[in-house]
């Protein structure tokens, strides 16, 4: 079955089973292995993208659900890495290991179209899904008020 | 003495009743399985239309309050999960239409149907109970009394109640096919239909504060 699906802005032509997850979708059709995969069962978020707007987790989307829609992954977030929140990143030197970074960076990024100045509430409460082994909570936290322009 | 024999028989038997009362089962209906529900012809025994139609309602709310229908209503902004209603993991919040916050919605994990490999649950259109339909914690009285009330129950009618629990297809209908190895609610769903209808055509009466499923 051909799906047909925007993938940071370029139509891309699927022949798979519809009920193939998102993300093997876009790693092992598509070669675009920024998104991680971490779980398998929507609990990390380290397969976060965005469908249409709205943060889902790839590795339990079925790319059906894709179907004539816009995908943007990690590597479309913006096109010289130079969103607000990818400059904040490297400016703190948020990761550490990064396996779960572009997660948190997709979500993060729907936070602050949603909410431009976000409350540490709202970020704990939309970041709540990104699970971080390493434990940068706290740096995320921060890059994502520095992004957001607020105070430090 | 006579008369103070007379007394504690009448105590006894009042306690009786009211025991009787307190688990909801009117002792003329016979016990079932957890995971059953009575055919609305079973309750043809109960002779008073009133208490006939308070025993429906107590039936019903066996379904509502089984932690399947239950996790999705609850008396707060967290949802629960699994059989012991433990808070949902990862931790969601209501967010201001019941679909979850920004980067948390529901549908970011909950497809429109379970999924097999990854044990997620799905049905079309996944998020929470209004906050005014919250279940956990209440009484089926207080279910009934709820559920009654327009300005709680989402502005239904007793017919689009009715309508509701017999044929709606997504999150009531999940109820029994909850997917992986999840103990659906008790009965049918064509049972549910059958009880809150009967409930309905009895008067819609709700059952004493005390009484419990």
């Amino acid at each position: 079955m051909s799906i047909t699906i925007r993938v940071n802005g370029t139509p891309q032509q699927l022949d798979v089973d519809p009920e193939m997850p998102l993300l093997w979708a876009l790693r092992d059709v598509l070669g675009l292995t920024g998104t991680k995969y971490g779980c398998g069962e929507a609990l990390c978020g380290a397969c976060t993208v965005h469908l249409n707007g709205q943060v889902v987790r790839s590795c339990v989307t079925p790319v059906r659900r894709a179907a004539n829609a816009e995908v943007v992954t990690i590597e479309g977030l913006s096109p010289n890495a130079e969103h607000p929140l990818q400059k904040a990143w490297v400016e703190l030197g948020v990761p550490q290991c990064g396996f779960c970074q572009a997660g948190q960076l997709m979500t993060a990024a729907a936070l602050l179209k949603k909410h431009p100045r976000p409350t540490d509430e709202q970020i704990d409460q939309s970041m709540a899904g990104n699970l971080c082994r390493c434990g940068t909570y706290m740096r995320i936290r921060e890059a994502i008020k520095r992004a957001a322009g607020g105070p430090q | 003495m006579r008369t103070l024999f007379r007394v504690g028989v009448f105590t006894a038997m009042t306690l009786a009743m009211g025991s009787c009362r307190s688990r909801g089962v009117p002792p003329s209906l016979a016990p079932v399985p957890d995971n059953q529900l009575r055919a609305v012809a079973d309750f043809s025994v109960i002779a008073d239309r009133k208490a006939r139609s308070q025993a429906l309602f107590v039936e019903a709310s066996r379904v509502f309050l089984h932690p399947r229908c239950a996790n999705c209503h609850p008396d707060g902004d967290v949802p629960a999960q699994g059989m012991e209603m433990t808070a949902h993991q990862p931790p969601v919040t209501r967010g201001p239409d019941n679909h979850g916050v920004v980067g948390m919605e529901c549908a970011g994990c909950h497809q429109d149907r379970n999924l097999v490999q990854a044990r997620v649950p799905g049905a079309p259109d996944w998020h929470l109970a209004p906050r005014e339909m919250a279940w956990v914690g209440k009484t089926p009285h207080q279910i009934c009394e709820q559920l009654k009330d327009p300005k709680r129950n989402g502005g239904k009618s007793l017919e689009a109640i009715v309508e509701h629990n017999a044929h709606d297809k997504a999150l009531v209908a999940w109820g029994w096919s909850p997917g992986h190895d999840r103990e659906p609610a008790p009965g049918t769903q064509e049972q549910l239909g059958a009880i809150v209808a009967a409930w309905v055509q009895t008067g819609a009466e709700c059952p004493r504060e005390e009484v419990r499923r």
